[in-house]
Parts: C-alpha cells; sequence; structure tokens
C-alpha cells in the first residue's frame, strides 16, 4: 500500500499523469492538481450534485469518485463540454432565460442536463425534473432551469425535421 | 467534510483482495462504488485505514442466467441493472426497482453488491431480493457458501456476512408468467431514501393469489419480510375483502421505530396504503372495489 498512487487518465482529451494522495476525490484533483475550478464542491458528501462531472461517457458525482481509481479512465468536465460545443445551444438557453444566477449549481446543472440532450431527446417537463432531482439550486427556483432545457430540446427536435 | 488519511489498494483479482485482507485485517474496508462509503468518510463516521478498490474484480461482474437462476454479479451497478435485458426479463422487479433509487449520477457507480452489504433499512434492493426469494452468493478464500436472502439480513445494517467474505453475486429464481412484482414507496423528494417502501412478489392464478411475499422497507431495522399479511393474501381472489384482511395483518407484521419523518403509526398507515396500492398495481381488476 502506498500513500500516493500514480495514474494516468484522459481529461478533456488529453492525456495527464499525476500521482495522487488516496484521500483526493475528483473534483480536488481536478481544481487543484489540474487548475480546472469549473466543476464546484458543494456539500461533498453526495447530495447537491453540484460536482457532476461525466467519467467514461457517463455522469457522475465527482466528491465520491477516489482521484486514485481513475487509472485509464476518461473524464469530460464542463470546460471540455463547452470547448467541444456539446451543449452550446444548452449553454445559450441558459443565458437567455436566466438560468443561472450566482452560477455555483450551473456547471453540474448543465453536464446533468446535457445527459437528457444525449438519452432522452422527446423526455417530459417531468421528466427534465426528475432527470435533475439530484442537482440541487439554490437560487432560481428551477423554473427557468427546466425551461431552458425543454426548450433545447425543442429547438433540436425541430433542428432534426 | 475532507476525507481522513486513508491508504488506497487496487484489487484485480480474488486473491488480491485476499491478500490486502490478510495484511491489513479490519483496517481493510472493500470500496464498490464508494456512492455510500466515500458519503460516510466525508462524515467521518467510518476511518477505515486502507481502501481496497474492487472494482476491477473480474470475478464480480456480469449478468447471465445459469443453472435455471439469474446470476447477477455484485459490482452490477445499478443504472446496469435498470437497462440489463435479461434482468428485464427475468427479474422485473430489480429493474423497477431502480428508478427509486438516488439519482442518475449515483446510479451510474452505486453497485448492488455494496447497497446489500450496507443494509440500509429504506435502500430498496435488500427488500427486493427478500420478496424475490433470491439467494446472496459469498465468497471467501474457503470457497463458496449461499444464503437465503431472507436470513442475509440480520439487523440495523448488519448481515450474515462473515469479515473474510465478499458478496459475489445474487442469484434471482426466474420469473414466471404467472409471477407479479412491483415496488412502491412513499419518498419526500424524488432521489431520496423512503419514508416507507414496499417490494411485493405475487403468484397469480387467474383473479386468485396462490402466494404473497410482501416485503417492506424503511419500517423496520432491514427489509421486513409481512408473513401474516402474505397468508392472509395466499389463496384468495384479490378483492376489497383480501385487501382489508391483509392490511389488518400487518399490524402484527410490522412494528415500525419513529424516525425522523414521523411516529409509528404514521408509518404503519403508510405500510396499509402501499399495500393497497400495490395489490392494485398487480392486479388492476380490484382498483375500482378497493
Ligand atoms: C445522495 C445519495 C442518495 C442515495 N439514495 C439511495 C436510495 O434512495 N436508495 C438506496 O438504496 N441507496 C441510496 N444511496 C446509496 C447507493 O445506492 C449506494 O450506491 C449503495 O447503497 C452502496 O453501493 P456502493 O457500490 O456504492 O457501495 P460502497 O459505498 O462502495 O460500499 C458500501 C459498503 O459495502 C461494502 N461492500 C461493497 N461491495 C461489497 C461486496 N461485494 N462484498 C462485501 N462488502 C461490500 C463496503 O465495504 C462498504 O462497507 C444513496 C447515496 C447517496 C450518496
Ligand atoms: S459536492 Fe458532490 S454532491 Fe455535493
Ligand atoms: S444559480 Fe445559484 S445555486 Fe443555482
Amino acid at each position: 500500500m502506498s500513500a500516493r498512487i500514480d495514474i494516468t487518465l484522459t481529461v478533456n482529451g488529453e492525456r495527464v499523469s499525476r500521482s495522487v494522495e488516496a484521500r483526493r476525490h475528483l473534483i480536488d484533483f481536478l481544481r487543484i492538481d489540474l487548475g480546472l475550478t469549473g466543476s464546484h464542491a458543494g456539500c461533498e458528501h453526495g447530495v447537491c450534485g453540484a460536482c457532476t462531472v461525466r467519467v467514461d461517457g457517463e455522469i457522475v458525482r465527482g466528491c465520491l469518485v477516489l482521484a486514485a481509481s481513475l487509472d485509464g479512465a476518461e473524464v469530460t468536465t464542463i470546460e471540455g463540454l463547452t470547448d467541444t460545443g456539446e451543449v452550446a445551444d444548452l449553454q445559450e438557453a441558459f443565458v437567455a432565460r436566466n438560468a443561472a444566477q450566482c452560477g455555483f449549481c450551473s456547471p453540474g446543472m448543465v453536464i446533468a442536463a446535457a445527459d437528457i440532450l444525449r438519452h432522452h431527446p422527446e423526455a417530459s417537463r417531468a421528466e427534465i425534473r426528475e432527470h435533475l432531482s439530484g442537482n440541487y439550486c439554490r437560487c432560481t427556483g428551477y423554473q427557468a432551469i427546466v425551461d431552458a432545457v425543454e426548450s433545447t430540446l425543442a429547438t433540436r427536435r425541430e433542428g432534426a425535421r | 467534510m475532507k476525507w481522513p488519511a486513508i491508504g488506497y489498494l487496487r484489487a484485480s483479482s480474488l486473491d488480491d483482495i485476499w491478500r490486502a485482507r490478510a495484511e491489513h485485517g479490519d483496517a481493510a474496508q472493500l470500496l464498490a462504488g464508494g456512492q455510500t462509503l466515500l458519503a460516510t468518510l466525508a462524515f467521518r463516521l467510518s476511518e477505515p485505514k486502507v481502501l481496497v478498490d474492487i472494482t476491477r474484480v473480474a470475478a464480480l461482474r456480469g449478468v447471465r442466467v445459469e443453472g435455471g437462476v439469474l446470476r447477477i454479479g455484485s459490482l452490477t451497478r445499478h443504472a446496469e441493472l435498470g437497462r440489463d435485458p435479461l434482468v428485464a426479463q427475468h427479474a422485473p422487479l430489480l429493474a423497477r426497482a431502480v428508478p427509486l433509487i438516488a439519482h442518475p449520477a449515483i446510479r451510474n457507480r452505486g453497485t448492488i453488491g455494496g447497497s446489500l452489504a450496507y443494509a440500509d433499512p429504506a435502500a430498496e434492493l435488500p427488500a427486493c431480493v427478500v420478496a424475490l426469494g433470491a439467494r446472496i452468493v459469498a465468497l471467501s478464500p474457503q470457497g463458496e457458501r449461499r444464503i437465503a436472502a431472507e436470513d442475509f439480513f440480520t439487523g440495523l445494517l448488519s448481515t450474515a456476512l462473515t469479515a473474510e467474505e465478499v458478496i459475489a453475486a445474487v442469484e434471482v429464481p426466474l420469473a414466471t408468467p404467472a409471477s407479479r412484482s412491483v415496488i412502491l414507496e412513499v419518498a419526500r423528494r424524488s432521489g431520496d431514501y423512503a419514508m416507507a417502501g414496499l417490494a411485493a412478489c405475487i403468484g397469480m392464478e387467474g383473479a386468485r393469489a396462490t402466494s404473497a411475499r410482501l416485503v417492506f422497507f424503511g419500517v423496520g431495522s432491514g427489509p421486513v419480510l409481512a408473513a401474516r399479511a402474505g397468508a392472509a393474501l395466499a389463496g384468495r381472489t384479490l378483492d376489497a375483502a383480501a385487501i382489508a384482511a391483509a392490511q389488518a395483518a400487518l399490524n402484527e407484521d410490522l412494528d415500525p421505530p419513529g424516525d425522523m419523518h414521523g411516529p409509528p403509526e404514521m408509518k404503519r398507515h403508510l405500510a396499509r396504503v402501499l399495500l393497497q396500492r400495490a395489490i392494485a398495481t398487480t392486479h388492476p381488476a380490484t382498483e375500482a372495489a378497493a
């Protein structure tokens, strides 16, 4: 057993190698070791969703993942998602509808909502709410967020026609 | 809070697990999805010295039909359980339970083995495996043993697993055309642990129930098999009278502790309501009558 663990993984398409403490969670690894401060640590025990990031293509709670366990993994953060343009329309809709106020929840909210765009293009308002139920927002009251996701889905569906 | 200082070992085989335990004894703790363990570390509710990451142990993975049962590897994540075609076909109760467990991001990591080993009294999967009459496959360097799910949960957050064992898999009897299963719960917010819930497996012959396994969760120190209520339904047409008899029998089956959600009588009330709803779902004709 060693106190530090060597890991090599892909973060937003770039290969990184680091030696991490076992107690380092993925969010502190991203923020402190890699300087990627888009991912937020709120409650740090799995409840608020501010730390939502993608690991191997699926959303996870970054605060409940050991960086040490991620050797060989592929991590995507809000920075990476923004760079690829995958959620540009969703981000515009967030701005247009004032779906971010303090913005603390927004990166996690956008990544969780991107899951709906990818996997549930026909999602109803109730399904959007259900999917985002693990992401807390203390400012907006959620209506504007649900509106933004709903309108992005609708626009994409029209575009596909 | 930040996690305490800990060590980390990545196991890639069962032998790695046995070795880590031989070396570190009680100080070693298995890490599967981490969705409970890492949260309790943050609260400093548990302070293991070494986390033994078992997620790369191939022997604990996979879902397959084998020897007339559905074998679900302990590392099967909640999200995988929810989309696996074999689970949907042979153990639809488990697939139905998944949307009730936490949130998508947590379901992408949490495993069935972790949920059963932790044995939270309000968790869905422990109740489901008892309702299904499943067996837990426990593995140690000495070999394998099978424990009936009913005997596996021994009290608040405790199980029949010994310190040498790991959960390798769960074996579920295959669903038949005559079996109906349903899971329902009441929670304050979507994704929360249940205030009260019910996982039920009912064998049907026409309008008559041949058997009923009713397992409540969130109302005791573990999953509670309501044997008297089940017996009150067996052999009867599931009409309003049968439901009322089962609801009355619940009084003796359940002895719910009060908790942050409310007093025992509220839990009893929720249990009666869930029972009625469950039967209405498995047997829609009774809906109007009940
Ligand atoms: C915000 C939040 C909400 C949640 N809501 C719910 C909910 O509504 N319902 C619900 O059921 N769960 C809920 N959970 C818990 C979640 O389902 C966990 O994933 C699950 O209970 C534990 O599985 P895990 O794989 O994450 O286990 P871990 O956290 O890795 O481990 C849990 C315990 O099991 C032991 N263990 C793990 N695997 C094995 C094995 N194969 N053999 C022996 N011991 C093992 C570990 O040593 C540890 O003691 C929630 C979690 C969070 C953070
Ligand atoms: S910081 Fe991870 S869920 Fe709150
Ligand atoms: S905008 Fe402030 S928490 Fe959501």
